[in-house]
């Protein structure tokens, strides 16, 4: 991660000024207060950043870092606004352009806003990947995105409604950005902002929360043991703006209250996590800001999973990815995330024996870059897979070498491209209910380069299904 | 989470007390000011206040039912029933609930309710306490037609539109008047926008006043339009003679275009009271 130091010292100060007062106004009216009164401060930049601090600007890892800046020729009826030249693809310092705008100190209290507004402008007609703000780099914990804002080469004012302001009592990731070239052909363009601010608006109304899509009993099967994570489950606050027009935000699982219709099987606790304790069914249903959310969840525990078969070989014989027997290599991700993936990955099991489960797959990769893996003296990779399902196709793995260029180097289809080699190995038949052991060669392209490996696909098969003992080895 | 509770800056609070009395006596000695006076006619004559649970009142209120000719003048969507689940009273207010329902021939319904042959006033000060609807379709209406419609063909009988709102501009309502050579499209109509709020997120009181040679409109406390003689070019002026109050929820037609995917249903037009005040100045 970079930082980027600004210095505005006398912003900095006047802004310390101002909260200085405020905090001894603040504390005089309310005589029950039992937080320390944070900034109620709305703007973040006006024709400078407000109130941020020194230290605020925080890129995403892999874009380019220094794609924002102030301009001093461009404006919304004023002399600067904020800049971001959003890099080609190909750009070598970063093939996108994203980061959180984070308070240098406390937080923000926001609670009596109800929309972040602000106006903006772009070089072409593009569509903005995402913007919003609660992003900070920790817990992320009230993080809202509006996907795709689409801007025009004109001052345009655009609104991102706050879905229950009272729970912004202390934020400090006041706004957040991420956008790449994906609709303009891979070449990068420029977009503008200014006046961005808090504001309390009083048009956001007619809340309509949603969880799972506003799907209703979507299934959900796993193991008794497991935990469903519902961030990325289609949570989504939908309010109807001045306009007239709907704007739908995707939003953290902390501002919903969830209900378990049977603590005793699904229990949801914090971050909108799920823990089956028990074997038996559940419906998942939720609230935000005592709204009821359209959508829900049947969640069907099932009995513990048994152990896999305990590996045998000589640990100097292997190279682990994940497994009890072994001290595992470090490894990235064991779910990269893709655009258009739909796997959920969670640990199940005990300590002393855990299993990786893997739910609603259509692809996922087990990602390990730093470092990666020089299988060069090692001839196999083997798993174990468990699955309850009946495979429909093939159930396929590939393994990734990335080269000595240090990057992943895919074309649109997932082939490898550049001076990265695969090797693609299908499963055609997978017993339901029982443990399948599974051995490649790391033959093919691979024979030749397998001293950088990277990443572990896998592909359909099955949707449901779990792994353990996942390692390199050679029969020596 | 840094819980600092400790009051530190004794002298400072007592500053900012200081700062904070002079800017509440600002304060309130500017909104005194600003306070609009806007209707001056006192004397109630008629009011419904919705307290009692069920039916309407049948001695103010009857029914227009279904769908008029071209959907009444206006290619509305809706079919108007009398149904509790079209029109009721519950908890102190009137409900008239649009539904999106096979009914009929007609893909919704809703309701309209007028006080025609039952109370019928000329002059005077009208008004409504109303919550609207939202949604892209919805064209919730207050408004006073002339009692003679029948023989005197509209527009010559004269509408006056206290309040009419498209459901797609939530902060907007209009008020209109209809005569002759200033109807529909053409008709003499003046927006008001609220401020930091929207219409369907409480109640707003709409309301005219109006004496022989005007007839001005009111939001709230804001006065936002005075209409007179002198407005309507040289046309006739119709508006002499007794009025009767239509409250209606109509769906799609021309003035709002159609409901589209985004549009909840039910929506609902919540009406708290009415209330009808003499022209106590004429003598």
């Amino acid at each position: 991660m970079k930082n980027i130091k600004f210095m505005y010292s006398k912003i900095i100060l006047l802004s310390g000024l101002l909260f200085v007062i405020n905090v001894g106004c603040e504390r005089e009216i309310s005589d029950e207060a039992e937080f320390a009164t944070f900034s109620k401060t709305g703007e973040i930049f006006t024709d400078a950043p407000i109130g941020l601090g020194t230290d605020f600007y925080f890129p995403f890892e892999g874009s380019k870092p220094t794609a924002w800046t102030v301009d001093e020729s461009e404006g919304y009826e004023s002399d600067a606004s904020m800049r971001f030249d959003v890099p080609n693809a190909n750009d070598p310092e970063g093939n996108y352009a994203g980061a959180i705008f984070r308070v240098d100190g406390s937080g923000r209290n926001l609670t009596e806003f109800d929309a972040l507004t602000f106006w903006a402008k772009a070089s072409q007609g593009v569509s903005i990947g995402q913007m919003g703000f609660g992003t900070d780099f920790g817990e992320d914990k009230y993080q809202v995105s509006a996907p795709n804002i689409s801007l025009s080469t004109n001052w345009v004012k655009y609104v991102i409604p706050i879905p229950d302001p009272s729970k912004l009592f202390e934020e400090r990731g006041v706004f957040w950005y991420s956008t790449g070239t994906l609709t303009t052909g891979g070449l990068g363009y420029t977009f503008w902002i200014d006046e961005l601010k808090y504001e309390k608006l009083g048009t956001i109304a007619q809340p309509q929360p949603a969880i799972f899509n506003g799907e209703e009993n979507v299934p959900e099967k796993n193991f008794n043991g497991s935990t469903i994570d519902l961030a990325d489950r289609g949570l989504t606050q939908t309010f109807n703006l001045a306009s007239g027009l709907n704007l739908t935000v995707n939003v953290a699982p902390s501002y919903f209250t969830f209900k378990s219709s049977n603590p005793r099987v699904a229990s949801v606790r914090e971050f909108g996590l799920v823990d089956l304790i028990s074997e038996g069914n559940a419906t998942i249903t939720a609230t935000l800001d005592g709204v009821l959310a359209k959508g829900s969840m049947e969640i069907t525990s099932t009995r513990g999973i048994q152990s896999a078969p305990i590996p045998t070989r000589a640990a100097n014989n292997v190279i682990s990815i994940f497994s009890d027997q072994y001290t595992d290599v470090p490894i990235d991700f064991f779910n990269a995330g893709w655009e258009g993936s739909t796997t959920q990955t969670t640990t199940i099991g005990s300590d002393e024996d855990a299993f990786m489960s893997y739910t609603q797959n259509n692809y996922v990769g087990i990602g390990f870059e730093n470092p990666t893996i020089d299988a060069s003296a090692m001839e196999y990779l083997h798993l174990d897979i468990y699955t309850d399902d009946v495979i429909s196709g093939n159930f396929e793995i590939q393994i990734r070498d990335r080269g000595a260029n240090g990057t992943i180097d895919s074309d649109f289809n997932g082939f490898p491209t550049e001076d990265d080699k695969d090797v693609r190995f299908l499963i055609t038949n997978l017993p339901s209910g029982e443990w399948t052991q599974v051995d490649i060669p790391l033959t093919g392209n691979l024979a030749s380069q397998k001293n950088n490996l990277a990443l572990i696909v896998f592909v359909g098969g099955v949707p449901n299904f779990v792994l353990d003992n996942i390692y390199f080895y050679n029969e020596n | 989470m840094n819980k600092t509770m400790k009051y530190k800056l004794r002298k400072k609070t007592l500053l900012c007390k200081s700062f904070l009395l002079v800017s509440i006596f600002i304060f309130s000695s500017c909104s005194t000011d600003e306070t609009q006076t806007v209707a001056n006619f006192t004397e109630l004559v008629m009011q419904d206040e919705f307290d009692t649970d069920g039916e309407l009142d049948r001695s103010i209120w009857g029914y227009d039912i279904g769908t008029g000719e071209n959907g009444w003048g206006n290619n509305e969507l809706q079919y108007y029933t009398d149904r509790p689940e079209n029109v009721t009273v519950q908890n102190g207010v009137l409900i008239i609930s649009a539904k999106e329902e096979s009914y009929e021939g007609s893909n919704y319904t809703s309701a309209k309710i007028l006080t025609k042959g039952k109370f019928e006033q000329t002059y005077g000060r009208f008004e409504a306490r109303i919550r609207l609807p939202y949604g892209q379709g919805m064209w919730p209406a207050f408004w006073l037609l002339g009692n003679d419609c029948q023989s005197n063909i509209w527009p010559k009988c004269g509408e006056i539109d206290i309040m009419e709102n498209r459901g797609q501009e939530p902060t907007k309502i209009s008020g209109s008047l209809h005569g002759p050579g200033y109807s529909a499209g053409d008709a003499i109509t003046k927006e008001y926008t609220l401020e930091n709020d929207r219409f369907d997120n409480g109640f707003h009181v709409f309301g005219i006043e109006w004496g022989p040679k005007y007839i001005n409109y009111y939001v709230d406390d804001v006065l936002y339009n005075q209409i007179t003689p002198s407005d309507v070019s040289g046309n006739r002026w119709p508006f002499n003679h007794p009025f009767y109050i239509i409250i209606n929820l109509a769906v799609g037609g021309s003035f709002v275009g159609a409901p589209d995917s985004e549009t909840n249903f039910p929506q609902t037009m919540l009406v708290d009271y009415v209330r009808v005040y003499k022209n106590n100045r004429l003598n």
